[in-house]
């Protein structure tokens, strides 16, 4: 077999290869074929920065061009995870930029990223094009402004959502005047202005940037000023969405929309005035992609856009939305993949808009692409859950979170079980669940039972015991990644499938009934598990086998246990026995 | 229990073999969980009560729920929203004061926002009114000391600080209402804008 194809005809057709899965599967096929592919591959991506050590990734792969890392456990959104935790990226930096001088790409996802890893990652690879940081934290202006003229074929600049010290709007202005190649730039999540002049004189010299996404600080009478320079824009992030009624800034809005023919996603629209709404309709018919997530405007304006926009196939938008207008949305938007409905006043214990399960219900039924669903209410029905399934057996991602915990089915105040067993039976490739409202174990029979493709799964003040973790852990054989919330889960299930941890990536628990003791147990056990215990109360001070753990995190990992750890997370393995049974020690922090 | 006996014991249950209830066998019958997590319906059911009892306008919170993005959080606090409530509706609805720039911009909204009302101006007081049946309703507000007082009678900015929550009240009760100007309301404008 070796000698059957010349290394590069094989380095040839391997070239084709774009998926990790692909190549994976490429290398183990014999020694040689694992030997060139190793040699090929330029795109990395891990998905837990601690799975795995920057030695291994490069001994490995060593002309690598493109690395994609992600840090913190999902529940670090919702502030579960503590300040401190970890997911530093300053020594994988380190290591990249010693073994990779030609790398291109780097995408941080919820990692800590500092000024000094920017200002490295600027002066270390003569070729650098895209950096995104998605979620991330730890880094202020000053490192962008070190990107920003260091970086001299930058084509990607993204901030997503991460927080960003904001020290001052001048670093913008470090692109030096020789920058043309930028084609994407996302700055929404910078609180203060930047500087306007530079920002314009950039957009200007940059012929093929397609993705601008401003921030809120922006004003909206000077949007016609970048739109001009670039009307070849393919998706565009507005500013704040608001401005005094004057007819001459409207007209100079909708001029400016009139120009961009390539304009297919928009978001930002802070603050909106619905007055300023209709400014955009000459795009509206192309738009595939609209993020109205921060738009305060309610029906009948909101609706009324919403529905101009009928080859949409991605909505974000807020509760405002109505039942009534996802009704119209379900007329009107015969093409939408994705919905999401974020609730504008998540901690009030009162509705403030008539949104139901009504409008879920609508949409499932009148938009048969509908494959992407995140969904907020204040009351569900199996009934309803039971028609989105039969209306949707071509569900993908199924999020709903029904804001008050262990909500019953508002009609008959029994569990939801059904509902979601329906949604796990009819929908046959569903890959993400999340569920809320009233759950006992029954929904995990069902869950274990149907969801075979399921990938990860989030629960949440649901199940009756043990028996709900175990359905989980040996039914779902496609289960990479599960976060669980204050449920009644603990040591049996836990333990009774140890293995099958090894073949996820990871498994969060908190506020459940999962011991010290079963953890360290599972940790000795599983050798190439972490099996770390957050506890920022310190180690129990009596009786701790038996004391639950505040938080848990397991993962598979190569690399062992982390070294970068604060004093309020362990590692359970067969070290930690004697600092147990020291129970009068506590670790400082 | 001496110290000896509880290191013994804690080897015993950590050598090779498992002999303590944490094996790595399938579970049995479920077991009534040791740390009291679970509740029952009826047991949420009180709790929330209780709580209810205690924050009327607020359940307690819990961290992390719903699960929203703080970053999303954060964004969505800025401006100053106050709740705005119609005799007779059966939802409340949220606006935020610090987009608009007048009564005028105010009433438009509300006029918008609820659509069964249009504004009606009535003696130069604004006013709106529900075509459907007629009945008129008289814009309130509750100020930062705790009394209702008319919308309209004090300058626009001052009304947006002072503002807690807004009530469309029915012309019919709105008689013996506050109004921060003293004089009758026909010595000047009656709305400041």
């Amino acid at each position: 077999m070796a000698q059957s194809f010349p290394e590069d005809v094989l380095e040839h057709v391997f070239s084709f290869l774009n998926y990790d899965k692909d190549r994976n599967a490429v290398s183990l096929v014999c020694k040689s074929w694992y030997e060139i592919e190793r040699l090929c591959r330029r795109r990395i991506f891990i998905g837990n920065c601690y799975a795995v050590s920057s030695e291994i990734v490069i001994r490995r792969f060593p002309d690598v061009r493109a690395v994609e890392l992600k840090g913190k456990p999902h529940f670090a959104d919702f502030n579960l995870v503590p300040e401190g935790w970890g997911g530093y990226v300053y020594p994988w930096i380190v290591s990249l930029a010693r073994a990779y001088p030609w790398l291109e790409e780097i995408k941080l996802k919820r990692m800590v990223v500092t000024d000094e890893s920017l200002e490295l990652i600027s002066k270390s690879f003569k070729n650098y094009k895209v950096l995104v940081l998605l979620s991330c934290e730890g880094f202020t202006t000053d490192g962008l402004a070190s990107i920003a003229a260091n970086c001299r074929n930058l084509r990607e600049l993204d901030l997503g959502e991460s927080e960003v010290e904001d020290l001052s709007g001048h670093w913008l202005s470090h692109f030096p005047d020789n920058c043309t190649s930028l084609v994407s730039l996302n700055i929404s999540c910078l609180g203060s202005e930047v500087s306007f002049c530079a920002l314009e004189r950039l957009v200007a010299r940059c012929p093929n940037l397609k993705t601008l996404r401003l921030n809120r600080a922006v004003p909206l009478e000077k949007l016609p000023n970048l739109l001009c320079r670039a009307p070849q824009l393919v998706e565009l992030g507005t500013g704040a969405y608001s401005a005094e009624i004057q007819s001459d800034i409207f007209s100079n809005l909708a001029e400016a929309f009139l120009g961009c023919k390539q304009l297919k996603g928009l978001s930002g629209f802070w603050d909106v005035v619905p007055a300023y709404l209709p400014a955009m309709y000459s795009v509206c018919s192309r738009i595939t992609s609209l993020n109205l997530s921060y738009a305060t405007a309610q029906n009948p304006d909101l609706v009324h856009f919403v529905s101009q926009c009928s080859n949409l196939q991605r909505l974000w938008v807020l509760d405002y939305i109505e039942d009534t207008g996802l009704e119209a949305l379900a007329a009107s938007c015969k093409d939408l993949h994705e919905l999401r409905v974020f609730p504008s006043d998540p901690f009030d214990a009162e509705a403030n808009v008539s949104l139901t399960e009504q409008g879920l219900v609508a949409v499932s039924e009148g938009c048969p692409k509908l494959q992407s669903v995140l969904y907020f209410c204040r009351q569900m029905s199996n009934a309803a859950l039971v028609a989105i399934a039969r209306n949707r057996p071509n569900m993908i991602r199924f999020r709903l979170c029904i804001i008050e915990p262990r909500a019953p089915d508002y009609l008959t105040l029994e569990p939801l079980d059904t509902g979601f067993g329906a949604i796990v039976e009819n929908c046959k490739e569903l890959r993400r669940l999340s569920m809320s409202g009233l759950l006992t174990d029954r929904v995990f029979e069902y869950i274990g039972t149907h969801a075979k493709k399921l990938e990860m799964l989030s629960i949440a003040f649901a199940g009756d015991s043990d028996s709900g973790l175990h359905h989980v852990l040996s039914g779902c054989e496609s289960l990479r990644k599960l976060e669980i919330r204050d449920c009644p889960f603990g040591d049996k299930a836990l333990l009774a499938n140890a293995t099958k941890l090894e073949t996820m990536r990871s498994l969060w628990m908190s506020s459940c009934s999962v011991s010290f003791g079963a953890c360290k147990l599972l940790g000795q056990k599983m050798p190439r598990l972490n099996v770390e215990v957050i506890n920022e109360r310190g180690l129990p001070d009596s009786r701790p086998e038996s004391c639950p753990v505040e938080k848990l995190y397991v993962y598979r990992t190569i690399a062992g246990p982390r070294v970068d750890m604060p004093g309020f997370v362990w590692t359970m393995d067969e070290h930690v026995s004697s600092r147990l049974s020291r129970v009068t020690e506590r670790r400082g922090d | 229990m001496s110290p000896e006996n509880t290191k013994e014991l804690l080897e015993s249950e950590t050598s090779g073999g498992l002999k303590t209830e944490l094996t790595l066998g399938l579970p049995g019958d479920s077991q009534v969980q040791k740390s009291g997590i679970k509740r029952g319906f009826t047991d949420v059911v009180h709790l929330n009560d209780a709580i209810a009892e205690s924050q009327p306008h607020s359940k307690a919170q819990v961290v992390g729920w719903p699960p929203v993005r703080t970053y999303r959080k954060n964004l969505m606090k800025n401006g100053k929203y106050v709740k705005v409530a119609v005799d007779g509706a059966p939802y409340l609805r949220k606006v935020n004061l610090e987009i608009y720039s007048s009564y005028q911009d105010l009433l438009t909204a509300m006029g918008d926002m609820f659509t069964c009302l249009t504004i009606c101006n009535v003696l130069n007081e604004r006013k709106l009114m529900d075509s459907a049946n007629g009945e008129e309703y008289v814009p309130t507000y509750e100020d930062k000391d705790g009394d209702w007082m008319l919308v309209g009678d004090v300058p626009w900015k001052m009304f947006v600080e002072s503002c807690k929550r807004l009530r469309l009240m029915k012309s019919s009760e709105a008689i013996g209402l506050g109004s921060a100007a003293p004089s009758t309301p026909s010595k000047g404008s009656s709305i400041s804008c």
